[in-house]
């Protein structure tokens, strides 16, 4: 097949980018994305041009390196479908695709569609974790979970760290990054102990890295390629206002 | 090259207990006087840098993804392995090392399994306590399954998830550790050489991959988990990222490679389909727990739709072949099969490679819910990449190349020739012989990073004493001077074929003349093209751009060069051990039934290659391997 992309091109983080025409013949419809951009950067490279950058490395869906805006939407139009994921039979024949990173303000690009995420990197750091020293833990059957907990503490914890929720919604908020992780620790036994501060430091974190709060259009869910629900938003929200309530209390005495 | 495997004395069951106890440890305040290095950030470096971090070490952690969370330990499926005998079936540490022992086809060290057997239930332990969410009964308990080349349920899994789980466990262990400020973080970057002082290493350089920044990093010892070497072979399961440049560079700088002919076809990997593709997928194992492998009897029925197939016109081959482990057969003899059958022309799908994994059986016993709960990810990542529907349809399957079983040589210790260069999970050879069983990758890289290398390591830094030595030294000059020159030849070949187009055309001769099957003609065919391969990449590669910046072209030609030589060592390696063992599989060493055929009078050991510069072949040494609890038998799964 043929198509027409226009791809965000800037060198680096210090000047700006802009939307570049390409041409590209005879993709395959059973190639990827990603192995479309291949072919793209092949073709570019022979003519001795700089290839387009774009971050990637499973392309099984499974790391979360890749990303992309195609045609607006994170990773594409495909549901549940990470970018490496998503194939070119989705496309018609001569479409224009257009291709930018990941927009979002704690997200700057580093060069092309390449974005920097580090910011979620400071969130996990802050709280997103279970104290339990190497060496320390009791026999693994000596906690006993709850199927339905552990199925939906495992629903939460698939998310890939893409930041796919970010670039999809319009105040570039993390909580449905956040409220997974928060989710996933916190509804297990295990999390319990640390779970007022876990979700008072992640939250307090992702204020402070400078994404925006949630405003309830769902556009996060709609894109996220793992499919986490809204519910893990609520939950954080849930447990964030008792863990409020009760340092208040705590402060108190 | 100094080979001593340092094994502990005494029984098996006592070895690592006992060494435990004699080995020297390091001071609780003390430890923040000593650095060190891990590269890498999978399952073994991450639990390594999160374990050592916790003890109070300073760690200078390295990866080249964005995020330590993103390291290829991710992609793992299937399960982790621990002989737990939760299940009442039967299972022990001494069965776990059996079992490990006998799939590795006796090529791996007794001491080293029987501990790694030993460690498995610790693993689940810790992974549990860290909120990994397992799969789990009604009554709350932990859920097995059963894999490959076992005939106990010992396999632990959190859906098809779980190298994520596991990973995202250590990941966030490790992230912990760097909010404290015990482990510095550096994404983004990637190891190019070891730098070596007095004969210990004491350093890596690394280049910056976002501003193209060559920089060197000194500390008391240096851990190297970088992971395998598939992607010699272009098309493999791996990360388009992963490769042996760490390991190569540590090579080079005088530490042995042991096995490096060992690899492993993974036999569930969705068929290739064309040209474009840059990498194959792979499917659980797992999935051959309820899923039928068949191809039709008669070649001509390979372009019919699978379900007009009649019953008595299939062939499932695994079950007819080995009837006690049937579809569960391990993964070099279900590979080896699959290519027989496709070379029998019975292959079907594109191509003609590709065999039949069959579900309607276990949905008619279990349900599709059952089957969806259990693989239910895997059938719509099938789905995506082939738009086929495996519920109504069979899955088409072909091998692929997985996992590398050989690597770096280390002692029991987990130490390299080198010494202070220690090496985990699959970048070392220590634990599977010429061949793993199925969900024991996960269960070494976190015995190696959370269990061993904390012991291990200590008594290294306690017998060499704190000291890093400074950056500025003539040995870190030398070597960031020869790294420089290597970035900016390859700057400079100005030739007209990118990378890639080398990567391709190398991993077409690796996978032709060193893949499923090998003999000595085709290897030393190999060896011919792989040198003039190698020349014209120097001649006529084109890398864009320049070395100061964020450069992707820059970042490949480095790897593919690494690979060219590297490939090259595999084919050597894979010509000089005149047998057949495990996932080496040498033509001429076969039974009627096409059944490997080891040499136990000659190759009982480890080969393990020593560099001797440019213009020398490399120089094989031994290891003599010793069995005192197992007797070396013919493997068989009959």
């Amino acid at each position: 097949m043929k198509l027409n992309l226009k791809i965000w091109r800037q060198k680096n983080s210090a000047v700006t980018g802009r939307l570049v025409d390409y041409q590209l013949d005879d993709v395959s419809p059973d190639s990827s994305f990603l192995e479309m951009l291949d072919l793209l950067n092949e073709q570019l490279v022979s003519e001795g041009e700089e290839p387009v950058a774009f971050d990637h490395d499973c392309r099984e869906g499974i790391c979360g390196t890749c990303s992309l805006n195609i045609n607006g939407i994170p990773h594409g139009p495909q549901k549940a479908t990470t970018t490496c994921q998503l194939h070119m039979r989705h496309f018609e024949d001569g479409e224009t695709i257009v291709i930018e990173p990941f927009r979002a303000k704690p997200f700057p690009v580093i060069s092309d569609l390449i974005i920097d995420r580090s910011a979620f990197e400071g969130i996990t750091q802050a709280g997103g974790f279970i104290t339990a020293r190497t060496g320390s833990a009791p026999d693994g059957n000596s906690i006993a979970v709850r199927k339905n907990i552990a199925e939906k503490a495992m629903d939460a914890a698939s998310c890939i760290g893409c930041g796919a929720c970010v670039a999809a919604c319009k105040n570039a908020s993390a909580m449905l990054y956040v409220g997974a992780k928060v989710s996933h620790l916190n509804l297990l036994p295990q999390g319990a102990a640390e779970k007022d501060r876990r979700v008072l430091s992640m939250v307090w974190q992702m204020d402070r890295a400078g994404f925006g709060n949630c405003t309830n259009y769902g556009e996060c869910s709609a894109v996220c390629p793992k499919e986490i629900p809204l519910d893990v938003i609520a939950k954080m929200n849930r447990d964030y206002a008792v863990a409020t309530v009760k340092n208040i209390f705590t402060q108190a005495m | 090259m100094n080979l001593r495997p340092r094994i502990p004395s005494g029984p098996l069951a006592n070895k690592w207990d006992n060494h435990k106890f004699r080995i020297k440890l390091v001071n609780p305040a003390n430890r923040r006087k000593y650095r060190v290095i891990v590269v890498g950030s999978g399952l073994a470096g991450g639990s390594a840098a999160a374990s050592l971090g916790e003890l109070g070490y300073n760690v200078l952690c390295f990866c080249y993804q964005d995020s330590p969370r993103r390291a290829h330990s991710i992609a793992a499926q299937g399960g982790i392995n621990a002989s737990k005998n939760y299940q009442n079936d039967g299972d022990s540490d001494y069965r776990l090392f059996y079992d490990t022992i006998k799939g590795g086809d006796y090529r791996s060290r007794e001491a080293n399994v029987y501990r790694l057997a030993q460690l498995s239930g610790n693993i689940i332990d810790q992974c549990v306590a860290q909120g990994v969410p397992f799969a789990r009964e009604y009554g709350g308990l932990l859920a097995n399954r059963s894999f490959g080349g076992a005939q106990v349920s010992r396999t632990f899994y959190a859906r098809g998830q779980t190298g994520q789980q596991l990973l995202l466990g250590a990941y966030n262990a490790l992230s912990r550790q760097i909010g404290l400020g015990q482990v510095k973080m550096y994404n983004r970057h990637e190891m190019l050489d070891l730098v070596l002082v007095n004969g210990h290493a004491k350093g890596i350089v690394t280049r910056n991959l976002v501003t193209g920044q060559i920089e060197s990093w000194s500390a008391d010892a240096v851990i190297l988990a970088t992971g395998g070497y598939s992607n010699v072979f272009f098309l493999s399961t791996n990360a388009a990222g992963c490769n042996v440049t760490a390991a190569f560079r540590a090579y080079k700088q005088g530490a042995g490679f042991a096995n490096p002919c060992y690899t492993q076809i993974h036999p569930t990997c969705i068929p290739q389909a064309g040209d474009h593709q840059s990498k194959l997928t792979l499917m659980s194992e797992s999935l051959r727990n309820d899923g039928r492998v068949w191809v039709p009897k008669d070649a001509g029925d390979c372009q019919k739709e699978p379900r007009e197939i009649a019953e008595e016109d299939r062939d499932y081959y695994l079950e007819r072949k080995y009837p006690s482990f049937g579809n569960l057969a391990p993964r070099d003899i279900s590979s080896r099969s699959a290519k027989e059958a496709c070379d029998d022309g019975r292959g079907v799908g594109p191509g003609g490679q590709g065999v039949y994994l069959d579900f309607s059986d276990a949905i008619s016993r279990l349900g599709r819910s059952t089957i969806e709960e259990r693989y239910g990810n895997l059938f719509e990542m099938y789905e995506r990449i082939t738009g086929e529907n495996a519920y109504d349809r069979p899955m088409r399957i072909y091998p692929a190349l997985h996992y590398t079983m050989g690597g770096l040589w280390v002692d029991y210790n987990l130490q390299s020739t080198i010494p202070g260069c220690f090496v985990l999970g699959e970048a070392n050879f220590s634990d599977h012989g010429a061949n793993r069983l199925g969900a024991s990758a996960l269960m070494q890289g976190l015995a190696d990073g959370y269990f061993i290398i904390p012991y291990t390591l200590a008594n290294y830094l306690a017998e060499t004493g704190a000291g890093a030595p400074s950056t500025d030294g003539r040995e870190f000059k030398d070597v960031e001077a020869g790294v420089k020159a290597r970035i900016d030849r390859l700057l400079s070949a100005n030739g007209k074929r990118s990378a890639r187009s080398f990567h391709m055309e190398l991993g077409k001769i690796v996978w032709e003349y060193c893949g499923m099957a090998r003999n000595a003609a085709g290897l030393q065919k190999g060896l011919e093209l792989i040198p003039s391969l190698r020349e014209e990449f120097w001649s006529d590669l084109r890398v864009t751009g320049q070395g100061e910046e964020l450069n992707m072209e820059l970042e490949r030609a480095g790897r593919v060069a690494d690979f060219l030589e590297f490939g090259e060592l595999m084919m050597r390696d894979a010509l000089d051990r005149d047998e057949s063992c495990g996932g080496h599989f040498r033509e001429e060493h076969q039974t009627k039934e096409g059944e490997a055929v080891r040499d136990d009078e000659n190759f009982t050991n480890v080969s393990v290659w020593e560099y001797k510069g440019e213009k020398a072949p490399p120089v094989k040494h031994t290891e003599d391997l010793h069995f005192e609890d197992v007797s070396p038998s013919v493997r068989s799964y009959k």
